[in-house]
């Protein structure tokens, strides 16, 4: 039973092993392929662990301890593994979603002279990300915690030779960094208070709320929370995110939409045990998430990146799902976060379908034009009518038409909002507008219109192993929210074993009013971007510029952090290392050599000159000999 | 006593061939000086009652290693050996290499004239004859008569090597 | 006065002229002729200490200082031969060429 439990981290694994050391004698198809079923075996597996966990009764949980790991004193830690509702629900949304993004990479990296390097990370990604979901304990996860980072870290910076996409990879590395120092905190923390780091002793303590779980809990879960701000990209760490788009796009699909940036809202609802012993920093959680979804949703209104857009769209979501993790209705969090894994992996998977269809044309003697820019689209729909209907489709669940899965989700968050706090409703309810607004200004930006450039004038469909999984995730996208229909869904009954939650009816009213909305704002991109000289002009403006520098968290770091921080190391590096260290160094030196030159001079090179200093020193011991004692 | 005056007399012989040795400006008188202080090395020996060291003593160091510096010095062709002077900036050192040996011999006649150590008492005459000698040599210092065949063997292979011929 | 402080003193004495003859005579032979001198005399103390203190161990000593003295002639004639060969002296002046 250990290994069938294991066998999901360990397939990617086998494929990593197989690419690394034959992936050099291999074809591109063989590597691609290799990697791929290793994780369609991992989703097998993950599949057979859910059905038998479907299959066993109430007590509901799988549970492996594969090794033991650090033992010292009252601290136990263990590999252990653990199989429950909520694990395998990321396990299969992690392993689905990501078999899809590897069948689409075989055609979106093709000819790419690194392409044996994406798929072994793509593999270590996949079993770094089960790691994380699958840990029994909180430091196993943060194991699989760090090593999604790093795979982000190497998959963002993957073509390094520009040497902005490497700064981007170390943005988002060291964004990642201060929220896992907020993390680790968090984990000490909890071994001192519970004296143990699994989650089942921590969370039953918590449970029955002991005297000192309660004293405890404000800080833990504001450390934990630090940590998912990080990876989930909220303020005020979220500025690595549209940074990170630098990377492939599949890998902006895989890691920075569908699952590594969930990682934080899982994280929280595994923990929920702790989140609702402090009510305060509850509602903090819920203010920052939409606070986040506010700043993100609007940001992504001026954006002329295609990919830039769903990175702005990426946070805003997560926003939500970290606002409904603030308002404790954890179900409704993970459901989005399924939901949204489907139709945002899709819109990034259409995305790289058009970057790819218009970056071909750069390699054939039409003029040069950067392929994400919106500018250089439109009319795509005719040439590429299937990356448009995924694209639509995927849009339209973003923007929460029913009955799309987006649709149930977002309501259910909504409605979760409108009864527990209106500051968070109103700040998400003006998101969701905002949404609806960018998916229409984009579908319009970049399928409708006449083409704008040469490139998008001889696109063409991608292959088929591109258009594939882009119309698996269609299907997905498009009927996802039957998993948790209103009113008590199937998920919030299988999730009952690890969070139990009341599921609200559908609100009528509140549904129509925010389809009308979502309806009335696409209309509205539509009559605005239906003249694409708009979309020219309208970054020019003081709102524009604000907007797409993302209301200028990156500029209030730089002046922050980061000159503060070039200026203390200038002080360090002119001041203290060359005047203290290199001159206490240098002195160490010289005053070596002056030595040096002055001693030499005895050594004059006759040996009759050593035998003499040597005479000299055996009169003066025996003289001391003699006289002293 | 009588001990004390032949030792007295082979002394004085003793420190004569040294002095031989050390004025003597041809390399072959000075190798026999040094034989001739060998050998009544050896006598005294015998008088402190070491006959097996003086056998040793006369046919190792008087007969092997002594035959072996004639030959070299005959092979090298270097018995006229050049008057002794030192290269500029060393003539500090005759004055004062002479002066620590004075200081040296005032040390240790110091030591054994004015105040003599009365401490230690003679144990019982022990067997000092050539078979006691070698019963200890190859029980109680086994060891360290290897590792010394040892010594001679590397010293061996080290002269050959060093006296080769390279090309 | 007995016969083994006697012969510490003279063990002395030829220990002192031995010294004398390794930093006053040039000749590289004279000095190493010098040193056996000086083993001999160090020897002589052995004995002499071995005869006082009616021990066998200061005889085995000078045994193993004599067998060490020999393989060091062996060696140190080589030497001696070796620098002749290319230098076409003895002289130890002549050989400072590690000087700092």
């Amino acid at each position: 039973m250990d290994a069938l439990i294991l066998s999901p981290i360990l397939f990617p694994l086998l494929g990593l092993l197989i690419n690394v050391l034959w992936g050099k004698r291999m074809s591109e198809q063989a590597i691609g392929w290799t990697a791929s079923f290793a994780v369609i075996a991992s989703f097998i597996v993950s599949l057979a662990l859910f059905l038998q966990l479907n299959a066993s009764g109430a007590d509901k949980a799988l549970h492996a301890v594969v090794l033991p790991w650090i033992a010292v004193g009252s601290l136990n830690v263990s590999w252990g593994f653990l199989v429950d509702p909520l694990s395998s629900v990321m396990m299969l949304v992690v392993t689905g979603v990501g078999a899809l993004i590897h069948i689409y990479s075989i055609g979106y990296m093709h000819g790419d002279e690194r392409f044996q390097r994406f798929f072994v990370y793509l593999n270590l990604f996949v079993a770094s990300m089960l790691v994380l979901v699958m840990a029994d304990n909180f430091l196993v996860m943060f194991v699989g915690w760090e090593l999604v980072g790093l795979c982000s870290y190497l998959l963002i910076g993957f073509w390094f030779k520009d040497i902005k996409n490497a700064a981007a990879g170390r943005k988002a590395f060291i964004a990642n960094r201060v929220g896992d120092v907020g993390f680790v905190l968090g984990v000490m923390l909890i071994f001192a208070t519970f004296g143990s780091l699994n989650f089942e002793t921590v969370f039953e303590a918590a449970e029955r709320r002991e005297e000192s779980a309660v004293l405890a809990a404000s800080a833990i879960a504001l450390l934990l929370f630090i940590g998912a701000t990080g990876k989930s990209a909220q303020i005020p760490l979220f500025v690595w995110l549209p940074d990170a788009m630098a990377g492939p796009t599949p890998v902006s699909a895989l890691i920075h939409a569908a699952t590594m940036v969930t990682a934080g809202v899982y994280m929280m609802s595994r923990a929920h045990a702790l989140f609702e012993l402090a009510p305060a920093v509850q509602t903090l959680i819920a203010l920052i998430g939409g606070a986040t979804a506010l700043v993100a949703g609007s940001s992504a209104l001026r954006q002329m990146d295609i990919k830039k857009v769903l990175a702005y769209s990426t946070i805003s979501q997560l926003g939500f799902m970290v606002a409904a993790a603030g308002l404790g209705v954890y179900v409704a969090s993970l459901f989005h976060l399924v939901t949204h894994a489907f139709f945002k992996a899709l819109l990034f998977l259409a995305a790289g379908s058009v970057i790819h269809a218009l970056a071909h044309g750069n390699g054939h003697g039409h003029s040069s034009v950067d392929p994400q820019d919106m500018r250089a689209m439109g009319g795509l729909w005719r040439r590429m009518p299937i990356t448009f209907a995924s694209f639509a489709v995927g849009g339209l669940a973003l923007a929460g038409l029913p009955p799309l899965s987006g649709f149930f989700s977002k309501d259910e968050i909504l409605l979760a909002a409108l009864t527990y706090s209106p500051v968070v409703f109103a700040l998400l309810a003006a998101t969701a507008v905002f949404t609806a607004l960018y998916v229409g200004r984009q579908l319009v930006l970049v399928f409708l219109g006449a083409p704008r450039s040469p490139n998008a004038e001889h696109a063409h469909e991608s292959p088929v192993v591109m258009i594939a999984p882009l119309v698996v995730l269609i299907v997905l996208a498009a009927i996802g929210g039957l998993i948790n229909l209103p009113g008590g869904g199937w998920l919030h009954r299988w999730l009952e074993p690890v969070i139990k939650e009341v599921a609200k009816p559908l609100n009528v009213v509140l549904a129509a009013v925010f389809t009308l909305l979502a309806l009335g704002a696409i209309g509205l991109a539509w009559t605005l971007y239906r003249d694409p000289a708009r979309a020219q002009t309208e970054g020019e403006s003081a709102l524009g510029q604000f907007l797409q520098q993302a209301w200028r968290f990156d500029a209030l770091y730089a002046a922050l952090v980061v000159k503060p921080f070039y200026a203390v190391s200038t002080i360090c590096a002119q001041v203290i290392d060359v005047g203290l260290v290199d001159a206490a160094v240098n002195a160490v030196g010289s005053a070596v050599r002056w030595a040096g030159a002055r001693l030499r001079q005895v050594q004059t090179g006759f040996v009759r000159s050593y035998g003499l200093i040597m005479l000299v020193g055996v009169v003066a011991l025996l003289a001391y000999f003699v006289i002293a004692r | 006593m009588s001990d004390l005056v032949i030792l007295i007399l082979l002394g004085a012989l003793s420190v004569a061939s040294a002095l031989g040795l050390l004025l003597s400006q041809n390399a072959i008188y000075a190798a026999l000086f040094l034989v001739l202080n060998f050998i009544i090395g050896a006598v005294i020996f015998l008088v402190l009652n070491a006959p097996f060291l003086a056998v040793v003593q006369i046919s190792v160091y008087a007969g092997a290693i002594m035959v072996l510096f004639v030959f070299v010095i005959m092979l090298l062709g270097a018995e006229r050996l050049a008057p002794t002077e030192n290269p500029p900036g060393l003539n500090y050192q005759r004055p004062l290499a002479v002066t620590l040996g004075v200081a040296l011999l005032l040390l240790s006649a110091y030591v054994l004239f004015v105040r003599p150590s009365t401490s230690v008492v003679m144990t019982q005459p022990v067997d000092t004859s050539p078979q006691a000698v070698g019963i200890q040599l190859f029980t109680t210092y086994a060891f360290p008569f290897e590792v010394v065949s040892l010594l001679l063997l590397a010293a061996m292979i080290g002269a050959v090597v060093l006296t080769r011929k390279t090309e | 006065m007995d016969a083994a402080s006697f012969v510490v003193f003279l063990s002395s004495v030829l220990f002192v002229i031995g010294v004398m003859g390794v930093l006053l005579r040039r000749s590289a032979l004279m000095t190493f002729m010098s040193v056996e001198l000086m083993l001999n005399a160090a020897n002589l103390a052995f004995v002499a200490f071995a005869h006082r203190l009616g021990q066998l161990a200061g005889q085995m000593f000078v045994f193993f200082v004599m067998t060490v003295a020999a393989a060091e002639v062996a060696v140190g004639l080589a030497l001696i031969v070796t620098i002749f060969r290319t230098k076409r002296s003895t002289s130890v002046d002549d050989l400072a060429q590690l000087r700092g």
